[in-house]
C-alpha cells in the first residue's frame, strides 16, 4: 500500500510527498518483523532505485513466502531525484546531514524528523547509496566502528564485496543511518555504483543479499541463493590515490582488478601539450574497490582507493 | 602592505586558483581577517577590499602599532565566484565545511589545509560569513560554543548582538570552528546581504572590524563607540514559521521591534492573490532575522525573534 510519510506545501501548486510502499504478508495479526529499504537521500544517485523495483518483482512473484513486513522508500530527496541535484534543490543542502531533524524545524528538519519516526520501529534498515558522479564503487558496506560488533553480522547476508569498516567521524552524525542506529534501529549503508547510472549486475547482487538478509530475519521464507563471503576491511588497510595534478584522467584499471605495489592505475593526461602530467601507482599491493569515473581532475581529486591484503580476495 | 600568494591551484585550462593575502605590519600575528569562502559572497569580498583601502591608508601613516601584524584574505573562492556558482564549481563541495583541511586529501580539503596552516596561528580570527537560509539579519558578531569562546571579546566589534550557537555535527568542519580549537579566538560577523552589495552595512562590518582592532591595541584609528552588545544563544530566539505556501510580502524588518499578535508577513495564494495567512508575532521582542525571498515553502521560517525580557 502507498503511504505519504510526509508532505509539505512548496510556493506555487506542488506538494513535497514523501512516499513509501508498505508490503505486508497475508493473514495474522501477530506483531511481524519489519525491513525497511531506503534510498535517494542524494538525488543523483539512483542505483537503488532498481534494487526497490526489483525487490517488489520477486515479492510479487512469491507473495506466499513473504513472513514479514517490508516498506520501501525510493525517494527520501524527490525534489533532488527529479531535478538531477545530489542536495535539496533549494538549499544546496545535503540531505544526509540534517539527521535526525527536528519537528520544529524548518521543512528540512522536519521532513527528515518525519522519516525518521516513520522508520522507526524497523527491525533493520538498508539505506542504499551510489558514490557519486565521480567515483565507481564496488558493492560495499560501509560501518563505522562503534556500531561494527552490531552491525557486521547482519552486513554479512548482504552478498556485497566487502565490508568497510572505518573511523567515526563528527561530521557523519547527522547521516540518517547514524540518527537511526542511535535509535537502535540498525541500519546499514550500502555504496554502490556510480552516481547518475544504474548498475544492473550490482543492483541484482544487492537484491539477492536482501533476500539473504529477510530469510535470516524471518521475513521471507522463499529461496534465498547463496551469498559471497565479503572482505572486512578496517581502516588501516585501504589507501587513498589522489591526483597530483590537474588534467584528464584516464585508467588503465578495472574495479575490482588485484593490483601489485607499483601497479599502474591510470594516467592524467593534458590534451593541450599532449603530455602525462601524472602516472598513478598503487603505493600497496590490493584491490582497487574505487576507480574515478568523471575524466576532469584537478590536484587531490580522488581516483582510487585499493584494499590491502586482498589476495584471498573472492569474487564469483 | 605586503601582498602575497597564498596558495596556488592549477586547473586543467582556466586560470590558476591564486589566493592572495594582504600583509600589514610586521611582528607577532595578531589578526586575521577572511572574506568569500563562497562563490556568492560578494558583500564579503567588498568589505575586505574596503578595510584593505583603510588599513594601507592607516599603514602609510603609521597606524598599525608596532610589533603587531594583520592578514586580510579577501577571497577563497573566486573561482566559483567568477563563474556565477556558490561552491566549488567542480565537485560542489563547500570550503567552509572542510577545515582544518587536509593536505593530502581532496581539492577542497587541500585548498582548506593551505589556507588554515596559515592562519590558525593569528590571536584572533575574523571571517565575513553568510547564511544558507534566504534572509537578512540585524548586524552582528557570532561564535560557536566551544568552551573557548569569549564573548566579552566578541562584545568590542560595538555591533548590537553577539550571537552564540551550539556547535552542530555539521559545524565541526567550519573555518570558526577550528580557528577556535587552535585557540585563535574566532569571531564571524554578519551584516546584511551575501549575492549583492550594501554599502551601508559594508561600512558598519568595517567599522566594527576597526574599532575591534583599536580597541586590542593592533591599530591606531578614531571609531565611534559603537553599541553596547546583547549577548544571545541562538537556541534562546524564537522562530516563526510559515503555516503555508505561496507568495511572501514581509511586513517587518530586522531590528524592528514587534509585540505579540503583529502582522510579520503576509502569505498570499500565488494564483490568486488572496491571503493564506497573516503570520503574527509569537512574542514581544526585536526581529533578529527575517526571510527574504518573493516566494515561501510551508515550515520555511519566517523570522527569528529575539524575546524581550519582562522584568
Ligand atoms: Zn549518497
Amino acid at each position: 500500500m502507498i503511504e505519504t510519510v510526509v508532505e509539505v506545501a512548496l510556493p506555487v501548486d506542488e506538494k513535497l510527498m514523501i512516499q513509501k510502499n508498505r508490503i505486508t504478508p497475508a493473514g495474522g495479526q501477530e506483531r511481524k518483523r519489519r525491513i525497511s529499504i531506503v534510498t535517494g537521500t542524494h538525488g543523483d544517485e539512483l542505483e537503488g532505485q532498481y534494487v526497490c523495483y526489483e525487490v517488489q518483482r520477486i515479492i510479487r512473484e512469491h507473495p506466499e513466502c513473504l513472513t514479514g513486513v517490508v516498506d520501501i522508500y525510493p525517494a527520501l530527496n524527490p525534489l533532488g531525484i527529479d531535478s538531477i541535484t545530489r542536495g535539496i534543490p533549494q538549499f544546496d543542502l545535503d540531505m544526509n546531514r540534517i539527521f535526525p531533524g527536528s519537528k520544529e524545524g524548518v521543512f528540512t528538519e522536519y521532513v527528515a524528523a518525519e522519516i525518521v519516526d516513520d522508520i522507526l520501529g524497523s527491525d533493520v534498515c538498508i539505506d542504499i547509496h551510489a558514490s557519486n558522479i565521480y567515483l565507481r564503487e564496488i558493492p560495499q558496506v560501509r560501518i563505522s566502528e562503534e556500531t561494527a560488533e552490531r552491525l557486521v553480522p547482519l552486513a554479512m547476508h548482504l552478498n556485497v564485496d566487502f565490508i568497510w569498516v572505518h573511523e567515526s567521524a563528527t561530521v557523519l552524525e547527522s547521516t540518517l543511518a547514524h540518527s537511526l542506529n542511535m535509535m537502535s534501529v540498525p541500519t546499514l549503508v550500502v555504496e554502490m555504483g556510480v552516481g547518475m547510472r544504474i548498475t544492473k549486475e550490482y543492483c541484482r547482487q544487492l537484491v539477492t543479499g536482501i533476500f539473504h538478509l529477510m530469510k535470516e530475519l524471518g521475513i521471507w521464507n522463499g529461496e534465498a541463493e547463496e551469498v559471497r563471503e565479503p572482505f572486512i576491511s578496517l581502516n588501516g588497510e585501504v589507501d587513498f590515490v589522489n591526483a597530483d595534478a590537474s588534467g584528464i584522467f584516464v585508467p588503465e584499471v578495472e574495479i575490482g582488478t588485484y593490483l601489485e605495489r607499483g601497479g599502474h592505475i591510470g594516467d592524467i593526461l593534458n590534451p593541450l601539450t599532449g603530455e602525462v602530467e601524472n602516472s598513478l601507482k598503487a603505493s600497496i599491493a590490493g584491490t582497487v574497490f574505487t576507480v574515478r569515473e568523471y575524466p576532469i581532475v584537478y590536484h587531490g581529486s580522488l581516483i582510487a582507493r585499493i584494499l590491502g591484503g586482498t589476495k584471498q580476495w573472492k569474487k564469483k | 602592505m605586503e601582498k602575497e600568494v597564498m596558495y596556488t591551484l592549477k586547473a586543467p585550462y582556466r586560470d590558476a586558483l591564486r589566493i592572495h593575502g594582504y600583509h600589514f605590519g610586521k611582528g607577532e600575528k595578531a589578526a586575521c581577517i577572511i572574506g568569500a569562502l563562497r562563490g556568492n559572497e560578494v558583500q564579503q569580498l567588498y568589505v575586505c577590499s574596503q578595510l584593505i583601502k583603510v588599513l594601507t591608508e592607516l599603514e602609510k601613516h603609521g597606524s598599525i602599532s608596532f610589533g603587531k601584524e594583520i592578514l586580510v584574505i579577501p577571497s577563497v573562492n573566486h573561482y566559483s565566484m567568477n563563474i556565477g556558482k556558490r561552491f566549488w564549481a567542480v565537485d560542489n563541495t563547500d570550503i567552509n565545511r572542510m577545515f582544518p583541511g587536509y593536505d593530502k586529501g581532496e581539492t577542497t580539503q587541500r585548498i582548506a589545509a593551505g589556507i588554515f596552516n596559515q592562519v590558525s596561528s593569528y590571536s584572533f580570527g575574523i571571517q565575513f560569513a553568510s547564511f544558507y537560509m534566504p534572509g537578512d539579519f540585524v548586524p552582528h558578531v557570532r561564535m560557536m560554543e566551544t568552551g573557548y569562546q569569549n564573548t566579552s571579546l566578541a562584545n568590542l566589534f560595538g555591533l548590537p548582538y553577539v550571537v552564540v550557537r551550539k556547535p552542530r555535527p555539521i559545524d565541526t568542519t567550519t573555518l570558526n570552528y577550528n580557528w577556535q580549537l587552535w585557540e585563535t579566538s574566532a569571531f564571524s560577523v554578519y551584516t546584511n546581504e551575501t549575492d549583492e552589495i550594501d554599502e551601508n552595512s559594508a561600512r558598519m562590518a568595517v567599522s566594527a572590524v576597526l574599532r575591534f582592532l583599536t580597541r586590542m591595541g593592533i591599530i591606531k584609528y578614531n571609531s565611534h563607540s559603537g553599541y553596547i552588545a546583547n549577548v544571545i544563544y541562538e537556541d534562546e530566539l524564537t522562530t516563526v514559521h510559515a503555516g503555508s505556501a505561496g507568495i511572501f510580502r514581509r511586513k517587518r524588518e530586522p531590528g524592528e521591534e514587534v509585540l505579540r499578535g503583529d502582522v510579520l508577513a503576509e502569505i498570499l495564494d500565488p494564483y490568486e492573490g488572496t491571503l493564506r495567512e497573516a503570520v503574527t508575532a509569537p512574542t514581544d521582542g526585536i526581529i533578529f532575522f527575517a526571510h527574504r525571498k518573493p516566494l515561501i515553502t510551508e515550515k520555511d521560517v519566517v523570522c527569528r525573534i529575539i524575546r524581550r525580557l519582562h522584568q
